[in-house]
């Protein structure tokens, strides 16, 4: 296949003579733009055994006279195009015809950290190989807070997750290795399932403006990439070890690539860590040690105008929650806030006990792509996921290892994908997606399912459009449509059903009666459209800006329409509703960027009005036999999210270099007429930091993280009666923790151990002075402190 | 176009081979068994005389939004002593299962504690567990003079039971979680 044409023009009569070498034969050639068929001028044709050189005319066209019989290897290059070598056989004059890849950004992506690239009308940062390095031993949702605007919302330390401009869990998606992530995403405690080590970029595109991604995607989307293969013979690999102070962590990751140069590839990577006891400033998190593993096969077959992979992937989770923050009722939630210290300490330990979570996700991915001459490239991609949950909590009896929460998730995604790019200026998309997901709650748990049982079927379709207007001026606009059915069958205890008032709208829906249960068959359809518009201005070689519009909606997820029941752990009830309908979100941002030698700033805004956005908020209190809870409910309401968020660089010479980095974001319920929960609060990071390249590649920089207290909070305070005492005292579950102040540190240097192999040693030290903090955002903050200080070394080998 | 062809046979095949899952079948319902409903308080006198219970029920569990219904049967007399024990249940069961009998066998794990806020009446354990120290599923409780007192039955399951005062039944350092906190509103010594 690699040669393309290979024809005769016409039959040279040589005089018969059988010893002598004809060098006679003449090779006529084209060059070709393949996307578009354009000819080629000035493109260089090297003929490395004869050590000749031409290049081709106006028309593309060159020639090459003299040659012998026999094989005749030559090389292609082009300015902006990818290098090809073609090798043709000589037997008489020769035509061929050569078509060069022009558009290579599908192959070397132009990265700038954490900076947007004014080419696309999104607001979109990426976090470089580097930066993903130091974190291999951390999770997704710490590495994606080095982008300005992107904070976690924490449920102890190894449960983090993206808050994109305010918003998270159902709101963001994450897309990895071109498949959306379908776990339980729904829950604050329930953690993206991914293995940071399979990303060689990780790209934040804030707003619904990556409708190739989803249409539901308010908050935002996190894109992780793996690397691109080189069409090379050549094994590569990649080891980093590291250890831990603080929990005694350790973790090490493996990658093998082995790639042909005929384009067949396979990879094979691994990961492992374990961490025990983390440490607060002052004390010990006793139950917080954790253990993952992850691994990921991919094998392949991949060139320019094709190829095919299958990827296979697991990740396993066994993360421990805080054994102080287990508790029975609000009287123990009183006696844990009031206390400084948490009311569980222990020694130090690697024992994950109760309450755990055990999660294992595997994703199988097939996925067959071809470029068409003159046209574009076709994608077609299935995957199959398989999601496990288990929750352990604290039980008694026979039950006592069983879990509570036992979940699978069962995702079969079909997806195809048209881009049309022969004309440069002018890149249409066209996207279908077909999916069918199960979700089935185990009985044996022998405790009343959180989740019901469900299928949900979705079906897209969507069309992008990637303008290039002129030299300075891009514009981008996408339009997609969404269909979500979800069809549960879910178990009602009569009160509740009654309580509801769900008699009045859903009795046609009840299809059994089991005592003092209703088993019932909701059947809900959404239609979702979503469109996004942006423009970027090139204004000089200095400055830009860019200016968008996405709308996007969102069908309610499981927890909003079906939660029913106590959360012992968290002490409350929570209810869903099956009246509640979609958001819409109406988002506009715009970007300024300037760069120059010296100054890198970039400042990025947005404003997001949603429109029945699902909240939960207290509701008052239910008596139970453990004594009375406070109820939380979903409910809809209108928000209005805004914020602004800053990174400036600045190079004072050769070797320094200072950053700032800050955030500020504003939630507000328009209906209550309140801020918003769980805005981050404002944040600000200055770095300074110090590179020589002379001295091994050494580096280091001095962070200082100030991040202030939230005082925008809505006030969910209320009292209850403490039977025993009967005294009503406050359940203070709103007061935001005061600001803190935290600073860090990191180095590393690069050995070169020959011509191949370079070893990189990082020392990185978060939170240099044990500050005693909490933070706002950390679901445990009412039980203990955050992290004392942690002290990692970490090496890495690439050979 | 070979590799187009080979491709989506492999990709039907997946599509063939996950595909063959469970259909959807109804679920079935579920029988919690660690939901204690019901908390009964039988106390006899030791002298002889009139059996008093206190009772709190809640048959649609803790998930459910009906609040306990607590009755008491009568009235106690003053300057007795009862004997008390406790019989919890889960009554989402039929029959009714005993959680008595898995607090008695877990019994280092768990404790009962007792409080009256007006004073009229005291409790002292009857039992122990394997270590000696008191469970509370059995208990003495002395009344002084007459008058109202609300009374509260506390289980705590983990509790510390080496801090300081729990083993005299003091709840301030136990620490753990609460399985029941059950208060009886108006219980009378006459």
């Amino acid at each position: 296949m690699k040669h393309i044409v290979a024809a005769f023009v016409c039959y040279i009569i040589s005089i018969a003579s059988a010893h002598t070498q004809n060098c006679e034969y003449t090779l006529q050639g084209n060059v070709f733009d393949f996307h578009d068929g354009t000819p080629l001028s000035a493109a260089t044709i090297y003929m490395k055994a004869l050590d000749r050189y031409t290049t081709t005319d106006i028309d593309g066209k060159f020639t090459v006279t003299n040659l012998c019989k026999g094989a005749l290897t030559l090389t292609i290059s082009h300015i902006g195009c990818e290098s090809k070598t073609v090798s043709i056989n000589v037997n008489g004059n020769v035509k061929q015809e050569i078509n060069l890849e022009h558009h290579i950004e599908d192959l070397n992506e132009v990265v700038i950290n954490g900076t947007v690239k004014l080419n696309r009308t999104s607001q979109e940062s990426v976090l470089k190989t580097k930066d993903i390095e130091t974190f291999s031993g951390s999770s997704l949702g710490q590495a994606l807070k080095q982008i300005s605007g992107v904070s976690t919302i924490n449920t102890g330390n190894n449960i983090v997750k993206p808050i994109i401009n305010g918003l998270h869990s159902s709101r963001v998606v994450i897309i990895t290795n071109n498949v959306r992530l379908q776990d339980q995403d729904w829950g604050i405690e329930h953690a993206p399932n991914v293995d940071i080590n399979t990303a060689n970029t990780i790209h934040v595109i804030k707003g619904a403006n990556a409708l190739a991604y989803g249409g539901d995607a308010i908050g935002g989307a996190v894109v992780l990439k793996p690397k691109t293969l080189k069409l090379a013979d050549t094994l590569l690999g990649k080891t980093i070890i590291g250890g831990q102070s603080n929990g005694k962590a350790y973790h090490i990751n493996t990658a093998l690539t082995k790639t042909w140069k005929k384009g067949w590839y396979i990879k094979a990577q691994a990961s492992t860590k374990q961490n025990g006891d983390f440490k607060a400033a002052d004390y010990q998190l006793t139950n917080t040690a954790s253990k993952s593993f992850g691994a990921n096969l991919d094998v392949g077959f991949h060139n320019f105008e094709k190829g095919f992979n299958v990827n296979y992937s697991i990740v396993n989770n066994e993360i421990g929650i805080l054994r102080a923050a287990h508790i029975g009722n609000v009287e123990n939630l009183v006696s844990a806030i009031n206390s400084r210290q948490p009311l569980f300490i222990r020694d130090f330990s690697y024992n994950i006990n109760a309450p755990k979570q055990d999660i294992k996700h595997q994703i199988l991915k097939a996925h067959f792509y071809k470029r068409f001459k003159q046209f574009g490239k076709l994608d077609l991609q299935y995957n199959f996921q398989d999601n496990q949950r288990f929750e352990f909590d604290i039980r008694v009896g026979d039950d006592r290892d069983l879990p509570v929460v036992d979940l699978k998730l069962k995702t079969h995604t079909f997806k195809s994908n048209l881009k049309i790019d022969a004309n440069r200026n002018a890149v249409f998309k066209f996207g279908t997606l077909v999916s069918w997901q199960n979700n089935f709650p185990n009985p044996e748990t022998r405790v009343r399912r959180l989740i019901p049982d469900y299928d949900k079927y979705d079906a897209g379709v969507y069309g992008i459009s990637n303008l290039k207007l002129n030299a300075s001026t891009n514009l981008d606009l996408a339009l997609r449509y969404d269909f979500t059915k979800i069809d549960a069958k879910k178990f009602y205890l009569k009160s509740r059903w009654a309580e509801r008032n769900y008699d009045a709208d859903f009795s046609d829906i009840i299809i059994d009666d089991i005592g003092s249960q209703f088993l019932v068959n909701p059947v809900f359809n959404y239609h979702n459209v979503s469109l996004s518009a942006g423009i970027s201005y090139q204004i000089n070689t200095s400055s830009s800006w860019l200016f968008n519009y996405g709308l996007s909606n969102r069908a309610p997820n499981p927890a909003e329409l079906f939660s029913d029941g106590l959360h012992v752990s968290a002490a409350r009830i929570e209810l869903g509703d099956l009246r509640i309908e979609q958001e819409h979100s109406n988002r506009v941002a715009a970007t300024y960027q300037f760069n120059n030698e010296k100054l890198a700033l970039q400042i990025e805004g947005f404003a997001n009005h949603i429109n029945n956005f699902i909240n939960i908020e207290p509701s008052g209190t239910e008596q139970t036999i453990r004594g009375a809870f406070p109820v939380w409910s979903y409910i809809k309401t209108d928000a209005f999210l805004y914020g602004i968020d800053v990174n400036a660089s600045y190079q004072l010479n050769n070797t320094w270099n200072v950053n700032n980095k800050s955030s500020f974001i504003q939630g507000r319920d328009l209906e209550k007429k309140d801020a918003l929960i769980d805005i981050p609060a404002i944040k600000t990071v200055n770095t300074i930091s110090y590179t020589n390249k002379k001295w091994l590649n050494f580096n280091a920089a001095l962070q200082s993280e100030w991040v202030f207290k939230q005082n925008n909070y809505p006030n969910n305070n209320f009292t209850t009666l403490i039977p025993r005492t009967q005294q009503t005292v406050l359940v203070d579950v709103s007061s935001t923790p005061p600001a803190y102040h935290l600073m860090h540190f990191n180095s590393s240097i690069d050995l070169k151990l020959s011509h191949k192999n370079t070893l990189n040693v990082g020392l990185n030290i978060t939170n240099m002075f044990n500050t005693a903090y909490r933070e706002n955002l950390n679901r445990l903050r009412f039980f203990a402190d955050d992290l004392g200080r942690n002290i990692q070394l970490q090496i890495k080998l690439n050979y | 176009m070979k590799l187009l062809k080979n491709s989506l046979i492999a990709f039907t095949t997946v599509l063939t081979l996950t595909s063959c899952s469970d259909d959807d079948n109804t679920p079935s319902v579920i029988n919690e068994e660690e939901v204690i409903t019901t908390l009964t308080a039988t106390l006899t006198p030791v002298g002889g005389g009139e059996t008093i219970t206190l009772q709190s029920r809640d048959l649609d569990g803790d998930s459910g939004p009906n609040p306990p219904v607590m009755t008491i049967s009568g009235n106690l007399t003053a300057s007795t002593v009862y004997n008390g024990s406790i019989e919890l249940l889960n009554e989402t069961e039929m029959p009714a299962e005993s959680i008595s009998e898995e607090v008695k066998e877990e019994d280092e794990d768990h404790q009962f504690f007792f409080s009256s806020t007006s004073n009229l009446v005291t409790f002292s354990y009857s039992d122990e567990d394997m270590d000696g120290n008191p469970l509370g599923l059995e208990f003495t409780l002395t009344t002084s003079q007459a008058g109202t007192d609300v009374v509260t039955f506390t289980l705590r399951h983990e509790p510390n039971k080496d801090a300081d005062g729990v083993s005299d039944g003091d709840i301030t350092n136990a620490g753990g979680e609460t399985d029941i906190s059950v208060s009886f509103n108006n219980v009378t010594v006459q």
